[in-house]
């Protein structure tokens, strides 16, 4: 395999492990990379994510310092990362359509939106005339205790589900589990982040941060598999196996929702396992969790953002499985449960309303060279990446107000979004509202207030860099104090200081010319 | 005031300002093999993973079945063409199907574009005996692939079924270092048998 | 043609040649320059930490500096954007408009107004690494960005593929970021130190003398993390190859 190409190429292996096609050439779908990616040691602990912070400020900068610390997990994640981004490039690339059907797919999400009481009422409609139970829940807690609710009518003790962020969102898990509900994951990455005790770390790939070696010490932990067993075919099956028995047997299952189609009342679940099929249709019960922003109006709209989501997060025309659900099947029950838990709120902020349009495909994060080097469970929340910068604020303003400056405002994300948020606008323009509510640190506020006034003023300014615009010896950003000495103390050599300033070169060169008016 | 009132009308005070029109949907060319949509459907569906043949090239589709799995105990079919190992009407319940190793059913459609299918509970006659079966085999009629994903969404199907859902390929995942495994959770090989199967 | 010079702060404080390369380039293609000597700053290191506020005072500076120029030019795309899309910390009037819509980033200037055909005096027989800054390249579009669809395009390539001798390396990254971004340098240090790192070895491996860019701040905190990790690896402003640096 040729590691030509790649940044790292210490980590990409020698060997194609994936399934292949009848002719043994390698397959490249669902969350496979199209080249061997592995970090070569057994050794390196899995770098934890953020540390808890209660309700003051995620500190996604110290949590991005281990990751990176964790040199092998970050070149291995920074390459898989990088290579869905490049099959994503490939997969969209290939439709001459592909921007017109971003245009299209932000312009469906937006008017959606903008009428969203409608279509709302709309989907509530067909889905009760179809025979489905609907729910409304105002807040994560309110959608646990209708969930809860649901289930003790009906005696149920034991849920399987699929992935779903707003599940995750709405602290589920730990609630069921506060109940006495067992809950079990069903897709793998998920399961193992569940097994872990921690949260997922990427939309599309919950475990993705994860190297074989800590997926094995995991299962024999949780399992009670051998914990030198690091063949992945076998630990897919260890877990398939592990399963399929509490599928068998669940009483209740739940999926999450990609799109909710109004005219028909139908939840659309993508998945590439079949997960959402079996947790919905093995147990007598299939209880969905849907956001209030994923309605869309029809089917015909339906067909523009799947042919956007799989290219754009994984670089397949479509994820193995496209369920759509309508009505309960014979002798079964269906529930919908629609949230909002702060989405009618943002839909009131203008400059961040746009964010609620997002269909989770991931490519932000993936483009993210931010994120790629510090793992998505850096950032302490549910949305991690440069989506959930944007999110996660209006979740918890204060926990995630340091969110904001995790980016270098590249902009890249905004560029590879199906929807076309303007995501690292949105990232600046939270900037500003950190700084107006008085949720910047005190040091990096203070600094501001000074360079505000100095540069404003050319005399100071000129003085301020020394005597007869002497060579400095500062910093580029003016760094006040020693304390803050960070362009040298991690890893770069500062910069050569001239013999003068251009300033100094001109006045001798060309002389002194005011400004004309 | 219930969460649903509230929820509401707190969208309708929130409701951005300005002229949010629906965009018409163009109908958008799928790029089509000059051998035409089988092979296409064919193309784009090994990629995904899954396996295709044409009932020309066998004796039955079940003479197939037996040559290709072998050690195969029970096989479940939900179409006429093919006899099955368990009988329907000893099927109460979904998990009844758990023991089944080939499952066989009929597709309403193919999609050229993406390799998919598609089903609804008419052909699955219970949902989860494509999801509990080892093995997947799809019988698909030729004249039923249509081009691509838009052309599909025209089906009534997604107006009158319970429930429809398009497989393309096997159950996959890559969530262990990106190594692709086929059969995560569900099926572990899909492959579609091309005849006149109207 | 009457061009107004902007010089960023930290090209004035560190690359004063990079400065005079631009004075000289403009002035061999037939322009006039005045650099005003008032100025300091386009309010960038303000406005990308969200303090407009603070930034409002430079803003204004910024404009009572260049209000009576027809083409304000910066070696520097990252303070363009600042100055065309963000300097929105003061009220915005007609003179501010202006000023705005007038301000121009050098390659761009060279390309699209003055459109350079040939750079006579300029000769540079080297591997170059054509490094983009991110504010320049998706900001104010000079170049088209690997995520979109669209007919490839690039004003900075455009212009050294005009000089004699000049060789292009393809690194495996070529716009991903490189990790300066403003004061993310400052504040997210080890990341951003990382990404310096890996975007140096990129261009390393795949053959570059020097790595070529339009704005230093990049080029500045490139140099910074390669010397740390002792690569060896050589930098050059755009504006001093088009105006005849030969190393």
């Amino acid at each position: 395999m040729s590691a030509a190409n790649v940044l790292h190429p210490e980590v990409i292996g020698d060997r194609f492990e994936g399934a292949k096609d009848a002719q043994g050439r390698p397959l490249v779908h669902a969350e496979g990379t199209s080249k061997p990616i592995r970090a070569h040691t057994r050794h390196e602990p899995q770098p934890r994510g953020a540390r808890d912070s209660g309700n003051r400020p995620v500190d996604q900068v110290e949590a991005a310092e281990r990751f990176i610390a964790a040199t092998e997990h970050e070149k291995a994640h920074d390459e898989r990362l990088w290579d869905m981004r490049l099959r994503r490039d490939q997969a969209a690339h290939a439709l001459p359509e592909w921007e017109d059907m971003r245009g299209l797919a932000s312009r469906i999400k937006e008017h959606s939106l903008a009428h969203l009481d409608t279509y709302l009422g709309q989907f509530e409609a067909a889905a009760k005339a179809n025979g489905v139970v609907v729910h409304w829940a105002a807040d994560a807690a309110e959608h646990n205790r209708i969930v809860h609710q649901i289930l003790k009518d009906r005696g149920a003790k034991s849920l399987i589900k699929s992935k779903s962020m707003l599940t995750d969102e709405c602290g589920f898990r730990a609630y069921m589990a506060g109940v006495g509900i067992e809950v079990v994951e069903t897709d793998l990455g998920e399961r193992i982040q569940q097994l872990d005790g921690e949260e997922p770390s990427h939309v599309i790939g919950p475990a993705i941060h994860k190297t074989r070696a800590d997926v094995a010490e995991l299962f024999a932990r949780t399992l009670g598999s051998d914990p030198d067993d690091e063949d992945i075919p076998h630990l897919a099956s260890i877990q398939r196996e592990a399963t399929r028995p509490l599928i068998l047997k669940a009483d209740a299952g739940m999926t999450g929702c990609n799109f909710a189609v109004a005219d028909t009342g139908t939840v659309v679940v993508c998945t590439n396992e079949g997960n959402a099929d079996l947790s919905a249709n093995t147990p007598p019960l299939h209880i969905a969790s849907i956001g209030i922003e994923k309605i869309i109006p029809r089917f015909e709209h339906l067909a523009v953002f799947l042919r956007l989501l799989a290219r754009n997060a994984i670089g397949t025309p479509m994820t193995q499985y496209t369920s759509h659900f309508r009505a309960p099947r014979a002798g079964g029950e269906l529930h919908y449960v629609i949230v909002d838990n702060g989405r009618s709120e943002r839909l009131g902020l203008k400059e961040f309303w746009t964010s609620l349009k997002c269909i989770r495909c991931g490519a932000c994060m993936n483009t993210c060279p931010v994120y790629r080097r510090s793992g998505g469970l850096s950032y302490g929340a549910t949305y991690s990446g440069p989506i959930g910068i944007i999110l996660d604020p209006t979740l918890n303003r204060r926990k995630y107000s340091s969110l904001p400056f995790s980016s270098t405002l590249n902009g890249s994300c905004t560029n590879v979004c199906p929807v076309k948020i303007n995501i690292h606008e949105q990232i600046f323009a939270w900037r500003k509202v950190m700084s107006e509510e008085h949720r910047l640190p005190f040091v990096k506020s203070e600094m501001m207030k000074v360079l505000g006034y100095v540069l404003s003023r050319p005399a100071l300014y000129r003085a301020a860099l020394g005597a007869a615009d002497e060579a400095l010896r500062l910093l580029p950003h003016f760094v006040l104090a020693n304390s803050l000495n960070t362009w040298t103390n991690k890893g770069r050599d500062m910069p050569d200081a001239p013999s003068q300033t251009f300033h100094a070169w001109w006045r001798e060169n060309r002389g002194p010319k005011s400004n004309s008016k | 005031m219930s969460a649903r009132e509230d929820i509401l009308a707190r969208v309708r005070h929130n409701r951005p300002a300005g002229d949010y029109g629906l965009p018409p949907i163009p109908q958008f060319a799928i790029p089509i093999d000059e051998q035409g949509r089988l092979e296409t459907f064919s193309r784009t569906l090994k990629a995904m993973g899954g396996q295709l043949c044409r009932s020309s090239e066998m004796a039955s589709p079940i003479t197939w079945i037996r040559g290709r799995f072998p050690d195969a105990k029970i096989v479940c079919s939900a179409v006429p063409e093919v006899p099955s190992d368990r009988a329907w009407s000893a099927i109460r319940k979904p998990q009844d199907l758990a023991d089944v190793d080939v499952a066989v059913v009929r597709a309403v459609l193919g999609v050229a574009e993406s390799g998919s299918v598609l089903f609804t509970e008419a052909e699955l006659k219970v949902n989860t005996l494509a999801y509990l079966a080892q093995h997947l085999v799809v019988l698909l009629d030729e004249s039923a692939i249509v081009a691509g994903l838009q052309d599909a969404y025209m089906h009534s199907a997604f107006r009158t079924a319970r429930y429809a859902v398009f497989h393309t390929g096997p159950s996959a995942t890559g969530d262990i270092e990106g190594v692709l495994i086929h059969g995560a959770q569900g099926v572990r090989s899909l492959t579609v048998i091309i005849g006149g199967y109207n | 043609m009457r061009v107004g010079l902007f010089i960023p702060c930290y090209m004035d404080a560190f690359e004063p040649e990079v400065g005079v390369a631009t004075l000289e380039l403009l002035e061999r293609l037939g322009c006039t320059v005045e650099y005003p000597v008032d100025q300091t700053c386009c309010g960038q290191p303000m406005t990308n930490t969200g303090c407009h506020q603070d930034a409002a005072g430079t803003e204004a500076l910024f404009v009572k500096n260049f209000s009576s120029y027809e083409f304000i030019v910066a070696p520097s795309g990252s303070c363009v954007h600042q100055v065309r899309v963000n300097m929105t910390a003061i009220e915005q009037t007609p003179e501010v408009r202006a000023v705005r819509q007038r301000t121009f980033e050098l390659t761009e200037f060279l390309h699209d107004v003055l459109k350079v055909s040939a750079f006579p005096w300029a000769s540079f027989p080297h591997k170059i690494g054509l490094h983009y800054n991110c504010n320049s390249l998706r900001g104010i579009n000079l170049a088209s960005p690997s995520e979109i669809k669209t007919v490839p395009f690039s004003k900075p390539r455009a212009l050294l593929e005009k000089v004699p001798g000049v060789e292009f390396a393809e690194p495996t990254r070529w716009d991903e970021c490189c990790g300066f971004g403003g004061t993310f340098n400052v504040f997210e240090p080890a990341v951003s130190v990382k990404m310096g790192q890996d975007k140096v070895s990129d261009h390393s491996r795949a053959g570059a003398e020097y790595i070529v860019s339009a704005d230093s701040s990049c080029l500045l905190h490139q140099k910074g993390c390669a010397r740390h990790i002792g690569n060896p690896i050589k930098f050059m402003h755009i504006a001093r190859i088009l105006n005849g640096a030969s190393a």
